[in-house]
């Protein structure tokens, strides 16, 4: 049971220039001793080891999107309420919060997902380089603005064609396959699957393993040469060895692109993060550097959800 | 919770029992042991009966079946040394089933793709649904009074034969074919709205998240996604199209020769009546005007084995689909 804290600490609100906290990521951050029927007190919990940050740093690049006053309704039910945000590319931004907090939602409307719900609707703008993506012809920006899933979902047919398919665009004339070959191995390369399927790159694509399906779903995203590559919980459904592997990709990604990541491991956040954003019931309750509100959260629910004393 | 792990290995109180107590039929209720001994029974006699029809079948046909009963034309003869044998019978078969399959196939597929991908308004998709249901339920036989009534009308005439003075005959592969595309519609149909609801969200979403647009998900991911099922269903819609009768007898004449309709080779062969195994076994069976059950046996034999064999290529298909297919993921996902 989880007492309800004063709003005005929740809503802190949101600055990116917010100073790194004196508190060193060592220090673990206290966590509230949840007990039926008793006043909430603060406390030194147990440390809880986030793992080792694998994001170095890194100056962060342009703002690529900008998401002002962003709500986003399924009826009448507000799922995500009035979030602002920029998305700056060299960077990974990790959304975190309990289940159904609003983080995937906000993860589809960036490409304009959420419009394939019939119930959805949103407010507020979200930019991308300064330009309304509603102004955007819909298959362009999810051309520059990449998604992959939690379920890795390569289709029916072989990894060549799988990126090829992302490559071609809709024209009355495809480019051959001449064209399309370089696009697509450079794609593999980056996303580290080529070594590994140099030689059957016309296999089915759905022989793969879990973790190389991934793989190719992202070299997929990336084809294309999106400014930002939006990702739903990449590794939840992969092995811990697969999750490392995609984590060092991400690391590498995030130099030419904007990455936004959704997930519900909190030590994974924090190893691929520069920058989280905490949600808790549709609201961004804090957002900064990692450091600072793995080390120093402001507000309290963060604080408890941190500390491990929600999920 | 700590659990102490003790030294010694935990040692069972009791040997471990070979069987279970309860497993005797013995122990059962009476109820149980009834229902149990009817699904056997039901179970085996159904296995015993087809064997029976196969069997029976293959008794009886082989006896007749020679290569030059299958490969001979009919002839009209009263003597059945000189009436030939079913050749035209098993090309009527083919053609007929070609033709069927041919119309029902991309009308299904679109339909379903119609159904399960726009289906808006829903009330339309729900007629739509309930069209094709009352489609697979009709008869036969009302079908094939239907087609006859339609194809009958001057706007048809190209289709068939035109008697002097102008009456339309009606009867032709065409208008036979067409007839049978509603019997194997309902299940492309079927099978591939299966398929199509069968893909995950995720992957339509996969494609349009990549900048592309509905058609070309539909054109590239998921018709190759359901190409096992429009498979499957076209097999079984091929085998219901070679069983058919009534249609044959109504719509294409269910003559015992293939009689093509004007002097250009292959228009004519369509807009020509003929007869298919089914009809040829009944003209021949003792219901029929023929009266040679030989060959009907012989030509039954031969049916039965057209219609297991597309049976089997169901089952091959649909085991393929499952390895190659997203079916794997499916399972896994």
């Amino acid at each position: 049971m989880i007492e309800e804290t004063e709003q005005t600490e929740e809503t802190t609100p949101v600055t990116d220039d917010a100073p790194l906290a004196p508190m060193g990521p060592g220090l673990p951050p206290p966590v509230r001793r949840i007990v039926v029927d008793a006043p909430p007190t603060v406390a030194h919990a147990t440390a809880v080891n986030h793992g080792v940050r694998s994001a170095k740093e890194q100056a962060a690049g342009p703002v690529r999107m900008t998401l002002e006053a962003l709500s986003v309704f399924y009826g009448t039910k507000q799922a995500v309420k009035e979030v602002s945000l920029p998305i700056r590319q060299g960077e990974v931004l990790a959304l975190i919060g309990p289940s159904g907090c609003g983080k995937t939602t906000l993860l589809r409307t960036l490409n304009r997902l959420t419009e394939l719900t019939a119930t959805a609707r949103r407010e507020g703008t979200i930019a991308l380089d300064e330009q309304d993506i509603d102004q955007l012809e819909v298959t362009e920006l999810r051309r520059r603005v990449a998604m992959v899933f939690q379920q890795p979902n390569p289709f029916p047919m072989s990894i060549f064609d799988n990126v090829a398919y992302a490559l071609r665009e809709q024209a009355m004339k495809r480019p051959g396959k001449s064209v399309v070959e370089p696009l697509v191995v450079d794609a593999l390369q980056r996303a580290g699957l080529y070594d590994e399927v140099r030689d059957d790159l016309d296999r089915p694509a759905l022989r793969l393993s879990g973790g190389q399906q991934q793989r190719l779903c992202i070299a997929r995203a990336i084809a294309t040469r999106p400014e930002v590559l939006l990702m739903d919980e990449p590794c939840s459904a992969l092995d811990p060895r697969s999750t490392a592997v995609i984590e060092a990709l991400i690391g590498d990604l995030r130099r030419d692109l904007a990455i936004v990541i959704v997930t519900h491991n909190l030590q994974q956040a924090y190893r691929v993060g520069d920058h989280v954003a905490f949600m808790y019931l549709g609201d961004l309750v804090e957002y900064g550097p990692t450091e600072q509100v793995f080390g120093e959260p402001r507000a309290q629910r963060t604080r408890d959800y941190i500390g491990g004393a929600f999920g | 919770m700590a659990v102490t792990p003790s030294a010694e290995p935990l040692r069972p109180l009791r040997p471990p029992r070979k069987r279970r107590v309860n497993e005797s039929l013995r122990t059962w209720r009476w109820t149980d042991r009834i229902a149990f001994v009817l699904c056997w029974a039901s179970g085996l006699s159904l296995c015993l009966i087809a064997a029976a029809i196969v069997v029976y079948m293959a008794v009886k046909g082989l006896q007749f079946l020679s290569f030059d009963v299958i490969f001979s034309r009919p002839l009209p003869s009263a003597d059945q040394q000189g009436s030939g044998g079913f050749w035209d019978a098993i090309v009527g078969t083919v053609l007929l089933t070609i033709i069927g399959i041919a119309i029902a196939t991309p009308i299904a597929v679109a339909t379903a793709i119609w159904v399960v991908e726009y289906g808006r308004p829903s009330w339309l998709a729900r007629a739509v649904e309930s069209g094709i249901e009352i489609v697979a339920g009709t008869p036969d036989i009302v079908i094939a009074i239907f087609g006859l009534a339609l194809f009958q009308q001057g706007i048809f005439a190209p289709l068939s034969f035109t008697a002097q003075g102008g009456a339309v005959f009606g009867r032709s592969f065409l208008t036979a074919g067409a007839m049978m595309s509603l019997i194997a519609l309902p299940m492309v149909f079927g099978a591939t709205r299966e398929g199509l609801q069968s893909v995950p969200a995720h992957v339509r979403e996969a494609s349009y998240g990549l900048g592309k647009t509905k058609i070309a998900t539909i054109r590239r991911v998921l018709l190759p996604s359901v190409k096992p099922n429009i498979s499957t269903g076209a097999a079984l819609g091929m085998g219901r199209i070679a069983g058919d009768t009534a249609i044959v007898v109504v719509l294409l004449g269910a003559t015992l020769r293939i009689d093509p309709e004007g002097s250009v080779p292959g228009v004519g062969l369509l807009r020509g009546t003929g007869g298919t195994l089914t009809s040829y076994v009944y003209n021949n069976s003792p219901a029929g005007e023929g009266n040679a059950p030989q060959k009907a046996y012989a030509a039954a034999f031969v049916l039965l084995l057209v219609v297991i064999a597309l049976n089997f290529a169901v089952d091959a298909i649909a085991k393929r689909g499952a390895k190659t297919g997203l079916e794997s993921t499916r399972l896994g996902a």
